[in-house]
């Protein structure tokens, strides 16, 4: 089956399977590997997208029904060598261990403080209850956010 | 042919080759479907999703609670009230509220519209009386005003299936009292008896007024809310457990909407 997608502002062309989720869209005929696939049952957050600026698990999505829609993944966010403020604050803060849950985070994190830039810890916790860190660094993370926040005044 | 709405149920099946849909029709993008309205008479599209049930005005303070504890916010930002229906599992959080509202499920098929009161639609766990031809459209409720709640236990906060699940809702200008349990049976119960025990007691008391209820009144309404269920032991919980949890719910559930007026 042929889509027509429109992901990190591109417009791309895909073959994919019947059935097949926009992770494995993104990943294996895109060649968008920011987006990692452990469990597809959008418990991990691993796979966690924007679309139409909503935050969404790409693995609970029928790579289908994402046609016509505004498909935003991790790779958007850095500007070519440059780091988005909030990777630069996950790498600054130590957050980052084995990595595999870290594209995932970091687009969640930079969802939460596009609407809320202040985020107390609470509402941090909540934002990120979607996204699992098997490395269990959750207070290098809690930080990381804390530390995101503070640049988007100085950066 | 299946229905694809926010896809949080049916990927999965998808994902892992349980399912093999011939055909996949997507209705998350149907603007008829995501009508919300309420004046007195609350009319929700089955399109409607969690994160909006937090973000508007509901008409229902228990759905509100239940939609918070669903998932987490990639789930509730796709996952619709019409998929939670259409699944039936016996542990959907927004299903206890219906069954406690009295709400009434809304079916449309070329054969025309079925307005199926929840406590009909339910028949197993994931099973129901939906036709294969018909869509859900939405849920209808009266607003039932703001002494109601919804409670959950489960092993964390967030992304949690429920161990068990209550909602009780006080009526008061209809003076009735409703509640739902979930998880605790092959569908979503009624706890009858604890349900009229509490309406006796607003009766008694005036059902515009809020006293204090004896501790004795609470423990008596939670032993009834647990002798309505039919658990059973498997992997989140034990039968025992449920029941145990269940009293506890239901005692502070009541407490917690006794002031509410
Ligand atoms: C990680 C994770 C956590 C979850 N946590 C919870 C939780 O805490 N509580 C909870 O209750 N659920 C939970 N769920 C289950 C799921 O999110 C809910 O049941 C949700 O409401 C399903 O809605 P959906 O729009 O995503 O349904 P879909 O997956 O799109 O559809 C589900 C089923 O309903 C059918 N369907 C959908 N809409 C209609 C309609 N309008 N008419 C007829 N049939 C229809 C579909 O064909 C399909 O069979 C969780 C799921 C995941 C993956
Ligand atoms: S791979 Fe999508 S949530 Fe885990
Ligand atoms: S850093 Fe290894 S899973 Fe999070």
């Amino acid at each position: 089956m042929r889509l027509r997608l429109q992901v990190n502002g591109s417009q791309r062309e895909a073959e994919a399977r019947e059935h097949e989720s926009l992770l494995t869209v993104l990943r294996e005929r895109l060649g968008l590997w920011g987006s990692k696939n452990a469990c597809e049952q959008g418990e991990c957050g691993s796979c966690s997208v924007l679309i139409d600026g909503d935050l969404v698990c790409a693995c609970l999505v029928l790579a289908g029904a994402a046609q016509g829609r505004d498909v935003r993944t991790v790779e958007d966010l850095a500007a070519g060598e440059h780091l988005h403020p909030v990777q630069r604050a996950f790498v600054d803060a130590g957050a980052v261990q084995c990595g595999f849950c870290t594209p995932g985070f970091i687009v969640a994190t930079a969802a939460l403080l596009r609407d809320n830039p202040e985020p107390s810890d609470a509402e941090i916790r909540e934002a990120l209850s979607g996204n699992i860190c098997r490395c269990t660094g959750y207070g290098k993370i809690l930080e990381a956010v804390h530390r995101s926040a503070a640049q988007g005044y100085t950066s | 042919m299946t229905l694809l709405a926010g896809g949080t149920d049916l990927m999965v099946d998808l994902n892992f080759g349980r399912k093999r849909p011939e055909h996949v029709v997507a209705i998350d993008r149907v603007p008829e479907l995501a009508h919300l309205e309420r004046n007195g008479h609350v009319r929700m599209g089955a399109g409607v999703t969690y994160t909006r049930m937090l973000a508007e005005d509901v008409g229902s303070a228990a759905l509100r609670e239940a939609a918070r504890t669903v998932g987490s916010p990639q789930i509730r930002n796709v996952g619709t009230l019409g998929g939670n229906v259409a699944t039936s599992s016996p542990a959907g959080d927004t299903l206890p509220v219906l069954a406690a509202l009295d709400a009434v499920v809304v079916l449309r098929s070329k054969q025309g519209e079925r307005r199926v009161p929840f406590a009909h639609f339910m028949t197993g766990p994931k099973k129901n009386v939906r036709r294969a031809d018909e869509l859900v459209i939405g849920a209808e409720w009266d607003d039932a005003g703001p002494a109601q709640t919804f409670m959950k236990a489960g092993t964390r906060n967030a992304m949690v299936i429920a161990i068990a699940g209550l909602a009780l809702v006080v009526d008061r200008s209809r003076k009735r009292v409703g509640v739902g349990l979930g998880s605790c049976g092959p569908t979503i119960l009624r706890a009858s008896q604890a349900e009229g025990f509490a309406a006796a007691i607003f009766e008694a008391h005036g059902w515009d007024r809020h006293l204090t209820p004896s501790e004795a009144e609470l423990k008596e309404f939670g032993r009834l809310v647990a002798t309505a269920a039919r658990p059973i032991d498997d992997v989140r919980g034990t039968a025992a457990y449920r029941r145990h949890v269940l009293a506890v719910m239901g005692e502070r559930a009541l407490s917690r909407v006794w002031s509410m007026t």
